[in-house]
């Protein structure tokens, strides 16, 4: 497994090293070029076939659990077929399957509570984090109050939320919002002190202000660490967003599972889950290829095997 | 082992008052009684002690010493990273830190040239070379990065000009950062170990382009090494120094004619140089190997 892993990572370092380091064309070859090319490689090598493995594995763990075996502590639980059938049926037996319109109604408003609160903790967040890194009097007042408040769980600030903010929507995006922040803020700041201070100096030396510093230098070197943050940031988010859904709200993937749960509807339940699973899958996929595309820097030294 | 500096020798020139500039190069620095204290006065250590040495305008001067000797220390005061405790540095007639000011501005008139290598990951090699000329406001972004690919072509690199430093050998990068530095027509480049990284085949490349850099540009170098060899096949002046605290404890003159090339490594003359210094230089490791003083 490790072997054939490490097999394919060799294929592609050594597809790319010759075209990246001999024949240099104007500005790489082109992007779209080079991402089919990478799935051909992809599917060449082991890696989608153990994966489809691993999947049918689970599935077939699940399915001779429940329904095979039908194990004391899984009576209750719905076997895959069950749920796939409720899943794809046109017409479901507990009203909610891919052909009914409410279930994209459920995916559309998590998203969207996901989206906002995400997209606020980022806009808070990474500059909160790049001052805590970069100022060390803003550190010293700014972080203890920080890292007192980040152990407070989203489910702790739940009453809180409800007695400051009207409605419902707005509660539950603050609770998203929350975990989000702390993660963003933390990343980024661990970003900015990970910038090693040659760079710094390097920058003062060639005539640069404290400004420039900050934005050609801190900005740009604290960016991995911010992505890596980012991709956390919008995995906890939806995290909170099912504690705070489960609590209030008449929409979501997470007042589903709630609600079918308490309806005895448990192949709707099992089905809110994962497509939780998915749904939150693609968000954080989003987020990295994102990533990999604002910082082509990185994704080609990697490619090289990131010598430095 | 106590140096008395002969009349006329650099560091009787850094005593004198303020030196002209030598046959029209800028870039001359004094340094005179500079003392470096880490930590407290009187319970930090004492990494720079009364040391005074002169580095001429237009020429190449290296300092050797041991691993963590403190010449480091120097190099990051003249560049303006650290204050020193006490004495006085001054490149031409301008002071750069001394009484009352104990920390140099780093500017772009004294460029170093990191151990390690400090181009920005995340800006091409031509970004790169450009940086200087563009935050300065020197130049427009249009006319900075002409000139950063004349630069790059006259190096022999300009077809590395869109690709990432990570991309490019560690040979290859110390190179475009000399070229990043030259950008700015500065008056010294402060050079740190640059080649500590590199294996001695590479290290030999890299010495050759150095000096045909400048034979081209005639820029005062101040290089820090901890090889011999290196410094005085690279050296106009070799500044041997003693280990914590770190001053003078020979200097050398090598009287070998610019532009050389490794055919200079065999030559009689080089092995006598060699052999005249070799001595000092194992001294001052042996101390420093039973101090068991560390790189800072």
């Amino acid at each position: 497994m490790k072997e054939s892993a490490f097999a394919g990572d060799m294929n592609v370092a050594l597809a790319q090293g010759p075209t990246a380091v001999l024949a240099k064309p104007e500005r790489g070859p082109g992007r779209l070029e080079s991402s089919a090319y990478r799935m051909a490689q992809w599917l060449r090598s082991p890696r989608p076939y153990l994966m489809l493995i691993g999947f049918a594995l689970f599935l077939g763990f699940w399915y001779l659990t429940v329904e095979v075996w039908k194990l004391p502590r899984f009576s209750q639980m719905p076997g895959p077929t069950a749920v796939i059938t409720e899943w794809i049926n046109p017409d479901p037996i507990y009203g909610l399957s891919l052909y009914s319109p409410e279930y994209y109604q459920h995916i559309w408003v998590s998203t969207r509570r996901v989206l906002i609160a995400f997209l606020l903790a980022t806009a808070t967040g990474v500059p909160l984090g790049l001052l805590l890194g970069w100022s060390l009097r803003f550190k010293e007042y700014v972080f203890p109050v920080f890292e007192l408040l980040r152990p407070i769980p989203p489910l702790a600030w739940v009453p809180l939320a409800i007695i400051m903010f009207h409605g419902s929507e707005t509660p539950i995006i603050f609770l998203t919002f929350l975990a989000s922040f702390y993660a963003t803020t933390l990343n980024t700041m661990l970003g900015v002190e990970s910038i090693d201070v040659s760079f710094v100096r390097a920058a003062y030396c060639l005539g640069a202000k404290r400004r420039q510093v900050f934005w050609h230098v801190i900005v740009p070197g604290a960016m991995p660490f911010i992505f890596t943050g980012l991709q956390i940031s919008v995995g906890v988010a939806w995290f909170s967003l099912v504690a705070g859904e489960m609590v209030s709200g008449q929409y979501g993937l997470g007042y589903l599972i709630n609600t079918s749960y308490t309806m005895v509807q448990y192949p709707t339940m099992v089905i809110g889950m994962i497509t939780l699973g998915i749904v939150g899958y693609v968000t954080s996929a989003a987020v990295r290829v994102l990533g990999n595309y604002l910082m082509q820097w990185r994704a080609r030294e990697l490619a090289m095997g990131a010598e430095a | 082992m106590n140096y008395e500096p002969p009349r006329g020798s650099p560091i009787a020139d850094a005593r004198a008052p303020a030196l002209a500039a030598q046959g029209g190069c800028k870039g001359a620095i004094r340094i005179a009684n500079v003392v470096k204290i880490y930590g407290s006065e009187g319970a930090g250590v004492r990494a720079v002690d009364d040391c005074t040495f002169h580095v001429p305008a237009g020429k190449i001067t290296v300092v050797v010493g041991p691993s963590g000797c403190g010449k480091t220390t120097l190099l990051n005061a003249i560049a303006g990273f650290h204050s020193i405790t006490s004495g006085t540095i001054h490149l031409d007639d301008a002071l750069l830190c001394g009484p009352g000011r104990p920390k140099a501005d780093p500017g772009p008139d004294r460029i170093v040239v990191f151990q390690n290598g400090a181009l920005f990951p995340w800006k091409t090699i031509v970004e790169n070379v450009a940086f200087g000329p563009i935050v300065q406001g020197r130049l427009s972004r249009k006319a900075a990065f002409e000139k950063a690919r004349m630069m790059l072509a006259e190096t022999g690199l300009h077809n590395l000009e869109t690709n990432y430093p990570g991309e490019i050998s560690s040979g290859m990068r110390r190179r475009v950062e000399i070229a990043r530095a030259l950008m700015n027509d500065p008056k010294v480049l402060l050079l740190d170990e640059p080649y500590r990284a590199l294996d001695s085949l590479t290290k030999s490349v890299m010495h050759e382009a150095l000096l045909e850099t400048f034979d081209r540009n005639r820029v005062t170098i101040f290089f820090i090494t901890h090889d011999l060899e290196e410094a005085i096949f690279l050296g106009h002046h070799v500044v041997i120094m003693t280990t914590r605290p770190c001053r003078p404890k020979k200097i050398l003159t090598v009287d070998i004619p610019h532009p050389r090339d490794y055919s200079v490594l065999t030559a009689k003359r080089f092995r006598e140089y060699l052999d005249e210094t070799v001595e000092a230089v194992h001294e001052e490791a042996l101390k420093a190997f039973a101090a068991g003083e560390r790189e800072r």
